[in-house]
């Protein structure tokens, strides 16, 4: 298994956000994680890329304990990629300093190497012309690519994707969709908290429901999101037909 | 693809018109009766030839007008140079105390005390303990009083820089440090590449105003003895019983801050813009 979450609590104050999820993933495995706004998916995944700090239980990665108090947070961060569902660029930064600034920094690759690979993933994800830019000057959807691009150029092991869509204009959703289909398409391994129920059903190999800070159900797309067998699973799903989103 | 304005909208156009050019000429009015009445008011008075006198003398203000010349170019050195120090002071300082765990508290205790301790104290007396009590020590290799005035006013503006300077770390938003750790940066690389540059350009306005403040209270060094424009002006004033060097030394600070000035508005209308074009 490439990540596997066990028995991880995460308590805010007196609200238990986690409790005692597991979780595992295997390599090249893209895994949908949904429930209702607050079930904790994203708090799962910043604890995987450590920016929240568990109250317990553990978490490896490539049969690595990062959750060990000595582990130094920095180096394992750069085998975790994560987007986020406000983009979070830099905004004194061009879309190419954006991206290169890990590659630059972070791994001690030259500035020209960093900056040849960004536009090799910029020309790919048709952005090129907006090397220059200001993020400002971007669209929704563009920032979000940029976004993804800058995590995607550490070449991590693991990509995290909050929401990414959320934040979007209904008709800029589908340009990131697509992108994430094609890394899909790549082998990345990606464990992604979603709203989107149909994109869902359509990229991941699996798809964990998050009720009460536990997976409460998972399996393939067809069988969570068409016959769920828990009760709280079927009444969100209803929920989201409701809303006309499935 | 040419337009031509609805009916409406010419209507509409005029009538701006008409109320700007009124707007034009109730604001002349009203100032050239404002200046009619300073003016005659103030050489109306029944004083007014002494004060023109000793205060306005034309063949006094050109006898002292290179002394206090030679001054100001120590002002200008001395704004410098105490400019350039206080914001890496303040910018050390304002960095300092943004860091966190118990490892750091000793550090962030000191930054804080002294940045309430320096803001409340007057410069005046930063000046004199600087100046006539670092000396008093008689220590081997003390400095020259013009570097001990030097580090009073440094000290000093350093403690209100760190304070601009932290507001602006504060304004960056957490997500900002999430995203850059998340790539792998460090906490120094996250500060120096992603907060830091944002923090400065956003206080730019507040930081450049207090260079403004600090042009004029270089001249406070005067009171430890160095012969500044405004010491200079003293000399003469001393001399000749006639405050017209005064008024030579204040005209002379007013032009040396019109650039600075210039340049503060410059940069606040431009972050103005900047903020309202969003994000």
């Amino acid at each position: 298994m490439l990540l596997e979450i066990d028995k991880v609590r995460k308590v805010f104050g007196d609200h238990v956000i986690l409790d005692g999820l597991d979780l595992s993933v295997a390599e090249h495995e893209v895994v949908a994680l949904i429930g209702a706004s607050g079930s904790g998916k994203s708090t799962l995944l910043r604890c995987v890329n450590l920016l929240t700090e568990v109250d317990d239980g553990t978490i490896h990665l490539d049969g690595e304990e990062i959750t060990d108090p000595r582990a130094d947070p920095d180096l394992i961060r750069r085998r975790i990629g994560l987007v986020f569902q406000s983009y979070n660029l830099f905004p004194h930064m061009t879309v190419l300093d954006n991206i290169t600034l890990a590659p630059v920094r972070v791994h001690r690759r030259s500035s020209g190497d960093a900056k040849a690979q960004a536009m090799q993933w910029l020309d790919r994800v048709g952005l090129a012309e907006k090397a220059g830019a200001y993020p400002d000057r971007l669209s929704g959807g563009q920032q979000q690519r940029v976004a993804i691009v800058r995590a995607l150029v550490n070449n991590p092991r693991l990509l995290l994707l909050d929401e990414v869509t959320s934040a979007l204009d209904p008709e800029l959703v589908g340009e990131v969709l697509t992108m994430i289909r094609e890394l899909k398409n790549d082998g990345m391994t990606m464990v992604l908290a979603t709203h989107e129920m149909g994109f869902a059903k359509q990229v991941a190999d699996r798809v964990a429901f998050l009720d009460g800070g536990r997976v409460l159900e998972q399996g393939p797309p067809e069988q969570v999101l068409g016959d769920p067998v828990e009760p709280r699973t079927r009444q969100f799903l209803a929920r989201i037909i409701e809303a006309g989103r499935l | 693809m040419s337009h031509t304005p609805s009916t409406r909208q010419q209507e509409r156009i005029a009538y701006r018109r008409g109320r700007a050019v009124r707007s034009v000429l109730l604001a002349a009015t009203s100032t050239a009766v404002v200046g009619t009445v300073l003016a005659v008011g103030i050489t109306g008075a029944p004083g007014w030839d002494r004060v023109k006198e000793s205060f306005f003398d034309p063949d006094t203000a050109v006898e002292y007008l290179p002394e206090i010349l030679d001054g100001l170019w120590l002002n200008v050195k001395l704004l410098v140079v105490c400019a350039t120090c206080a914001m890496t002071l303040g910018l050390l300082i304002a960095v300092l105390r943004t860091l966190r765990g118990p490892v750091f508290f000793p550090v962030r205790a000191l930054a804080t005390g002294y940045t309430y301790s320096f803001r409340g104290l007057p410069l005046i007396i930063v000046i004199y303990l600087f100046a006539f009590g670092v000396p008093g020590l008689r220590l081997q290799g003390t400095p020259d009083v013009l570097v001990l005035g030097a580090a009073a006013i440094t000290v000093t503006y350093g403690a209100y820089l760190a304070e601009v300077f932290r507001a602006g770390i504060e304004s960056v938003h957490p997500s900002q440090i999430a995203a850059a750790r998340s790539l792998g940066l460090s906490y120094r690389q996250a500060m120096r590449h992603v907060v830091l540059p944002q923090a400065v350009r956003r206080v730019a306005p507040p930081l450049l105003n207090d260079t403004v403040a600090l042009q004029k209270d270089v001249g406070l060094i005067s009171l430890a003895g160095p012969i500044d424009a405004i010491r200079a002006a003293q000399i003469g004033v001393a001399q000749n019983a006639d405050f017209t060097p005064y008024v030579v030394a204040g005209v002379l600070f007013v032009l040396l801050a019109l650039p600075l000035i210039a340049v503060t508005d410059w940069v606040t209308l431009r972050a103005a813009r900047r903020q309202n074009a969003g994000s």
